[in-house]
């Protein structure tokens, strides 16, 4: 473990989306939003689909943001970023930074079209995710994110389907700047957002935000968790420039997917009294097919 | 200036004038004409707006609902299923106060699939807390875009301008365009109240726990309810400024002296009118109320003007399914209890997925109600298409 000074050196504080939020301790989505809007800075537009985010930090009257907040509905952030810009546009004000934002659900479902017709339209908004891998907000249930083998509230024997792709999707609209990254790193998360911001167009940062509640692990593993899914190859970090995939982490010493699904709760049920079962193995191909086709 | 011109494109036309900073729609029978109009108007620089060609109507909604936020002046337009489809952010828009203007072109809806006029889109989305006016012929529904601009302007409430689809949206009728520097005259740009805007960095959309939310409502009712002032005030502007009396309330044909009084909305007025005056010349004293703001609904008006007729007829372009007449109701609440005994209300339903309503019917109409009245009636059905066991 890195000491915390190191951890955090080169790390944007600004706090315009910090005091008085309600989310659970240990919450990869509090963490990630607050490192992306620190990172864009004062000058930015958040709009903000509901979900966990929205709910735990903007009830009326004292919402956690310093910076103009806008959340109309769960499926539409997308299509109201890309009115704001429009707006932005005709009125000659600007510039300023549009960032269109959603949990998993919002995102890979019932906002796919919205975000698909964003992406095409070519607006100068910033996508991001914040991927918990479940509708966390009503209770944990399945969203096409959510990884195969995974418990949810809708899924008691574990999740039949592979994780949608939305990256890769996204890229294939031929938006210039796609980006994964997960909340325990920092100054990548912050990097990449700043990097999406300078960018004109549409871009899309994908975030690995884990969920303690939904995902059954204890709140202070969250960023550990993180680093699980990276280094087991479930979760590829890289970045899509132009049509292009670079810059991806490659993993120092790879690790069997055993050692991420062990700690959570949401996997329990793939091990009987230890024993791994066989969807175990259809994860671990998963992770192999992953870290042979991004190289990692 | 007066010009032979197709309805859909005197609403671009006076929709252009009115300086939208940003448009957003979708393609749907009978509102197409319109936005084609539009993207035409922009697209060769006569309009300096952008025009979001968007993938559904759900995001065009959601488009104008972003652009108003940001402090645009924002239009679109739709008609039934684009206006079902838009719902969630049609209640949403209203409760955000955002000023939006938006046309239907009044059409049916499906199952089964018509694309021909009634209004029962527009009546799905009654409850939302939108101001709703009614348009007569062509003049009126250009007349009222500009009349609907500033009245949502005036009091943050995002306003519909109904106008039947094909009926009037596909008719060629001499229509007075005004000129621009009148319509500037008019319409004062728009000033916002709350925007997002870094510099006031302020949250809109906030969520509202229990001890929060209902007040909202009862603001917003409030806000509807006396919206009425403002909407009489910039119809009798418009009258002084333009020289016609278009939008306003209510207005009446020869209902003063009139044994049977007629309510209804929108273009089949032309039509009752015709049969009102047919009637005359064979002695019959039937008379017109017809409603041009629907929402706010104006009761004390309709309980004024009608208040000594005791033969009253309601005619309407849509039904609650299991219910009935839905302006009946509407008209039926306007009178105080007291009032309504004696008083017959006959309710009747017409013209649903574009059935012509002929002068015949309405007479059919108001000659069963001189003999007694309806409680609820589908006026021109074909019997023959109905089988026995669904009678
Ligand atoms: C049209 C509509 N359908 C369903 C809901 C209920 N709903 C609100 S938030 C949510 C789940 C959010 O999941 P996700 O987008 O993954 O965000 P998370 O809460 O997990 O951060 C759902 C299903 C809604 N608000 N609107
Ligand atoms: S349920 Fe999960 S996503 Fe929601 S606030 Fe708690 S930890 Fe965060
Ligand atoms: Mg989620």
């Amino acid at each position: 473990m890195m000491e915390q000074s190191k951890y955090l050196e080169g790390v944007e504080k600004k706090d315009l989306f910090a005091h008085g939020h309600r989310a659970c301790g240990g919450c990869g989505q509090a963490l990630a939003a607050r490192l992306v809007h620190d990172a864009a800075g004062e000058n930015t537009i958040a709009c903000v689909a509901t979900g966990c985010l929205e709910v735990f930090s903007s009830p009326y009257p004292d919402p956690a943001w310093r910076i103009p907040f806008l959340h109309s509905l769960f499926e539409n952030p997308a299509a109201v970023a890309s009115g704001v810009e429009a707006a932005y546009k005709a009125l000659g004000k600007g510039p300023v930074n549009i960032i269109a934002q959603g949990g998993d659900g919002s995102t890979a479902d019932i906002g796919f079209q919205c975000i698909s017709g964003m992406f095409e339209r070519g607006h100068n908004v910033l996508y991001v995710c914040y991927d918990n891998e479940a509708y966390m907000n009503t209770g944990v249930q399945r969203s096409s994110f959510t990884p195969y083998g995974a418990r949810t509230t809708t899924t008691p024997t574990g999740n039949k389907t592979r994780k949608k792709n939305l990256p890769m999707i996204a890229a294939d609209h031929g938006i210039p700047y796609v980006a994964t990254a997960t909340v325990d790193d920092f100054r990548d998360v912050q990097k990449k957002v700043k990097k999406a911001l300078a960018i004109e167009g549409p871009k899309y940062i994908h975030i690995l935000a884990p969920c303690p509640l939904g995902w059954g692990h204890p709140g202070e593993l969250t960023v550990e968790v993180c680093r699980l899914a990276k280094d087991t190859g479930l979760f590829p970090v890289f970045e899509i420039v132009n049509g292009k995939v670079t810059n991806v982490r490659r993993i120092p010493v790879k690790l069997p997917v055993e050692e991420y699904l062990k700690v959570q709760g949401r996997f329990k049920h793939l091990f009987k009294k230890g024993v791994p079962t066989e969807e175990v193995a259809v994860i671990q191909e998963i992770a192999n097919q992953n870290i042979e086709r991004f190289n990692l | 200036m007066l010009k032979q011109i197709e309805g859909s494109h005197a609403v671009a036309r006076v929709v252009s004038e009115c300086r939208p900073n940003v448009i957003s729609a979708y393609p749907i029978t009978p509102q197409t004409h319109i936005v084609e109009e539009l993207a035409t108007i922009v697209g060769n620089g006569e309009l300096e707006a952008e025009f979001v060609n968007v993938e559904s109507e759900f995001s065009a909604a959601s488009v104008v609902l972003g652009a108003s936020a940001a402090g645009a002046r924002a239009y679109t337009a739709t008609t039934s299923q684009g206006l079902l489809l838009m719902s969630e952010v049609i209640y949403c828009i209203a409760g955000m106060r955002l000023p939006i203007v938006l046309t239907c072109a009044n059409r049916a809806i499906s199952a089964p699939l018509s694309i021909w006029n009634d209004q029962q889109d527009s009546m799905a989305v009654r409850d939302a807390g939108w101001i709703q006016l009614h348009a007569e012929d062509n003049q009126e529904a250009a007349d009222l875009h500009i009349q609907a601009f500033k009245i949502a302007e005036k009091t943050f409430l995002p306003t519909m301008v109904c106008m039947d689809g094909f009926i009037l949206t596909h008719a060629f009728e001499p229509v007075d365009i005004p000129e621009q520097k009148e319509v500037d005259d008019f319409l004062p740009p728009f000033k916002p109240k709350h925007i997002v805007d870094p510099r006031w960095p302020r949250g809109i959309g906030l969520f509202a726990d229990p001890r929060f939310y209902m007040e909202t409502r009862y603001i917003l009712h409030r806000a509807l309810e006396k919206s009425e002032e403002t909407i009489k005030e910039v119809s009798s502007e418009f009258a002084k400024v333009f020289g016609r009396d278009s939008g306003g309330f209510i207005k009446t044909y020869k209902l003063k002296e009139a044994d049977v009084a007629i309510v209804s909305m929108g273009s089949v007025v032309g039509t009752i009118k015709d049969m009102i005056d047919q009637l005359e010349e064979e002695g019959k004293k039937v008379g017109l109320l017809q409603i041009c703001c629907y929402r706010p609904f104006p009761r004390h008006e309709v309980h004024k003007a009608l208040e000594d007729k005791m033969n009253i007829v309601v005619l309407e372009k849509c039904i609650s399914l299991g219910r009935g007449g839905i302006l009946a109701s509407d008209v039926r609440w306007s009178f105080p209890r007291a009032e309504k005994k004696d008083r017959n209300i006959s309710s009747f339903v017409a013209g649903l997925g574009g059935r012509n309503i002929s002068v015949d019917d309405l007479r059919y109409m108001v000659e069963k109600v001189e003999k007694e009245p309806a409680e609820f009636e589908f006026l021109g059905l074909k019997k023959e298409l109905i089988a026995e066991r669904d009678m």
